[in-house]
């Protein structure tokens, strides 16, 4: 294997790592908000027992993610230099805009966790929202700086291979990062929903009388819900800006080896290669064109259009995209079962140990959506780092031997998702409502080397 | 053309303001794994709450250095990324394992094993990233980066594995323990473990002027050897940190601990503005003058701009953050709690 393949690969799992810490960034903040503030509404207890409980978990999780995305913003340079020495500059609106979301965020956030005793409690609310809000303006700065990449502008390319004639804020004022920034955004909220409502799901089947994971659970399901809801709807306009400005990927995405008009939507299937078909999917006439253009008599472009060298991998790009949109829609299911419920049963969440059972099992299922996501816009770009503009291999580093820090990356972030499982394994247990003496004893005591 | 010139100084300000401040965290690892004596989980302790709400925020500093680097440097930023691959990928290791064990310390549960184990490892790794830190600061310094028509000539390894970068990283590391040591006297009220922070202080400057020293050693007998202390400018900032150091030293020695952290962050940012100040005009001595790394001159300008209307919202910010945290001594032991809305 080459080093521009490992250079791919430890890209892939950086991101990969630090997407699920950076999801449950944007959307902790603003549960932690929303179960504080009702407790300040309310003065109930068990709101301010669940704030604290939330804070200690976002607080392990946000640091992690706060890490693994210095060394992604290192890796840009590490593994792809000739791609910074160009991209640097163009994109240099949204990442330096960042810097001063994720400043904010990592301000506040210190506040909100460490000032409970300092401050009042309506400045601690509104530190809560600035983190809220510094993480959401990080994610929207970062995303629109991926948008460029799949959408270059603002820049023209020299005789001699130099970017010149650079616009940043053309480069930033990107029509594609409406569509991309809206679905991570959306898919942040409900991915964390439905994760935290299913850890609170499962304490609720094993203790159906507390109280508290009752709050916890509604709450939860509160973002989710609505979250849901719309995804499929930001999804479609983003498939339908795909397949306006990278019919080559639409094409990987759905499977579409042919140039047609009433081209099928494929649910499921494995693309061949060879016999440039895809096989074992479910077939419906005429839907992908109507999906893609609005009409089922739209011609949609097949890879057969474009020469092989240019393909992104049809079966990574196709068989992903596939599981996010199951995945999406599995959760659309859920929310919906949980709406009409509410909607006719007195406004009430279902509280069945069936639905309960659903939710835990959907829970891991929006991370597993955002990682195939990931997969579709960044495989399906290939073999373009800059939409044809910069092949990856030309970017990557010179450096060989590659497959050392790629093994490394992997054994470290294989090692700390399994600690970050332990600890919050750990912290669940102790659950909430039991924080203050007995753990501080606890902990002095491990302290004692 | 002045504005590469103004972003480059923008660089070295956050670089010193993370050095004052994120580096003072790391030298905080560093007293956590030498801590000793019958004080030692005391000592722990107060590292770790003195660090847990400011961490983070003085972590950002080194991204806002890297996110200036690659808009405005663009070529600097790749060419160190190629030459100094190693150094880096291991600079990140420390970060992201330290970061981790952090938290996973200052959270978990139970005191038992597993806990302890993330106290050795945070400590361990704290002393990482300073190495590199400064391993990659000393090689761009030295000139055994060489580079022509933007592809860097030599290897992966021999621009740094040789004595000037190692000592300079030592010595940051020397520095960021002695910063912390100086901080931590300020954070407690407990006079025995002021006195563990000043002998550890006034300790680790010693190490900071050996090793000062050794690296100016080092330097010469490098055959690389960029001439940093050329010219009057260098010197006036070697006499300040000279000077500074001795002030430092007077005050831990007499106790007088009102004017150390000032004293002992003006010590570092001295030296590390003096470190620019003698890079005047390189990036990536010999071969890459800051002239030559630059954008364009209205990415500068777009930058600046950005920077102007951040800082709006960041100075205050961070006014706030150590208002709340660091005017008084905050170290209890027990957290206390407030109870009803």
């Amino acid at each position: 294997m080459d080093d521009v393949l490992f250079a791919r690969l430890q890209i892939a799992f950086s991101l990969g790592f630090h997407i699920v810490f950076a999801s449950i960034t944007i959307a902790m903040p603003l549960l932690m908000v929303f179960a504080e503030r009702l407790w300040l509404r309310t003065g109930d207890r068990e709101y301010y027992e669940l704030t604290k409980a939330w804070a200690k978990g976002t607080a392990i999780l946000v640091a992690i993610g706060a890490a693994s995305g210095t060394v992604l913003s290192f890796e840009l340079g590490l593994l792809f230099p000739t791609f910074m020495r160009h991209a640097g500059p163009v994109i240099s609106m949204p990442f330096s805009m960042e810097g001063f979301a994720f400043f904010a965020e990592a301000i506040f956030l210190g506040i909100y966790l460490y000032a409970w005793n300092r401050i009042s409690p309506r400045l601690h609310l509104f530190a809560g929202v600035i983190v809220a809000v510094g993480a959401a303006f990080s994610a929207i700065f970062v995303v629109t700086a991926n948008a460029w990449m799949n959408y270059p502008q603002g820049f023209r390319i020299a005789e001699d291979g130099t970017f010149t004639d650079i616009n940043p804020v053309k480069a930033m004022l990107n029509p594609y990062a409406i569509h991309e920034v809206a679905h991570m955004l959306v898919a942040a909220y409900l991915a964390t929903g439905i994760l935290v409502a299913a850890i609170h799901a499962f304490i609720l089947l094993r203790n159906p009388q507390s109280t508290i994971h009752r709050k916890a659970f509604g709450l939860a399901m509160a973002m989710t819900i609505p979250m849901a809801i719309v995804q499929p709807l930001v999804g479609d306009l983003s498939a339908r800006q795909v397949a306006r400005f990278q019919p080559l990927k639409f094409a990987a995405m759905e499977g579409q080896f042919r140039t047609e008009t009433h081209a099928p939507l494929r649910l499921g299937g494995i693309p061949d290669l060879d016999a440039m078909e895809t096989r074992w999917a479910l077939e419906i006439p005429g839907f992908l064109s109507f999906l893609g253009f609005g009409r089922a008599s739209a011609e949609v472009r097949g890879l057969e259009e474009w020469p092989r060298e240019d393909w992104p991998n049809p079966v990574i790009t196709h068989v992903s995209f596939q599981i996010m949109v199951i995945c999406g829609l599995i959760l659309l299911a859920v929310a919906l079962w949980a709406f009409f419920h509410w909607l006719f049963k007195g406004r009430r969440l279902p509280d069945s140990r069936a639905f309960l059972w659903a939710t835990v099992l959907a829970g891991p299922l929006g991370m597993l959506a955002i990682e195939a996501g990931w997969t579709v816009t960044e495989v399906g770009r290939q073999p373009w780092v800059i939409y044809e503009v910069m092949r990856t291999k030309e970017s990557a580093t010179p450096m060989p031997g590659m497959i050392v820090p790629f093994l490394v990356t992997l054994v470290v972030y294989l090692g700390l998702s399994a600690a970050v499982i332990l600890v919050m394994y750990r912290q669940i247990r102790v659950g909430p409502g039991r924080t203050a003496p007995a753990l501080a004893a606890a902990a002095t005591e491990g302290r004692a080397l | 053309m002045i504005l590469p010139w103004i972003t480059a100084a923008i660089i070295l300000v956050a670089l010193v303001v993370y050095a004052i401040l994120g580096g003072a965290d790391f030298g905080g690892g560093v007293w956590d794994l030498l801590a000793s004596g019958p004080r030692a989980r005391r000592q722990r302790e107060l590292i770790s709450e003195a660090i847990a709400p400011v961490w983070e925020a003085n972590h950002i500093w080194l991204i806002v250095v890297i996110v200036l680097l690659f808009t405005c440097f663009p070529l600097a930023f790749s060419v160190i990324s190629i030459a100094l691959h190693v150094p880096l990928a291991l600079m990140l290791l420390g970060i992201v394992m330290r970061a981790a064990a952090f938290v996973f310390r200052h959270y978990d549960v139970a005191g038992d094993p597993v806990q302890r184990r993330w106290g050795q490892i945070f400590a361990w790794s704290s002393i990482i990233t300073p190495l590199f830190l400064g391993i990659c600061v000393g090689a761009v310094s030295l000139g055994s980066i060489r580079i022509e028509d933007e592809v860097v000539l030599t290897g992966y390894f021999g621009p740094w594995l040789r004595p000037f970068p190692i000592t300079v990283g030592v010595f940051t590391l020397a520095l960021f323990a002695f910063l912390a040591a100086v901080y931590l006297t300020r954070e407690t009220t407990d006079p025995e473990l002021q006195e563990d922070f000043r002998d550890r202080g006034l300790m680790a400057q010693l190490w900071v002027a050996v090793l000062a020293l050794l690296a100016a050693f080092a330097n010469r007998a490098d055959a690389a050897a960029a001439q940093l202390l050329r010219g009057v400018w260098p010197w006036i900032f070697v006499v300040l940190a000279v000077a500074l150091g001795v002030a430092v030293t007077y005050a831990l020695f007499r106790r007088r601990y009102k004017w150390v952290r000032v004293l002992a962050a003006a010590e570092v940012a001295t030296i590390v503005i003096g470190w620019g100040a003698a890079m005047v005009p390189y990036m990536v001595a010999p071969d890459l003058t800051i002239q030559e790394a630059a954008a364009p001159p209205h990415v500068h300008l777009l930058i600046l701009v950005v920077l102007f209307v951040g800082a709006f919202i960041l100075v205050p910010s961070l006014i706030w953050l150590y208002r709340i945290f660091k005017r008084e001594p905050i170290f209890e032991p027990v957290e206390r709690e407030r109870v009803g809305p």
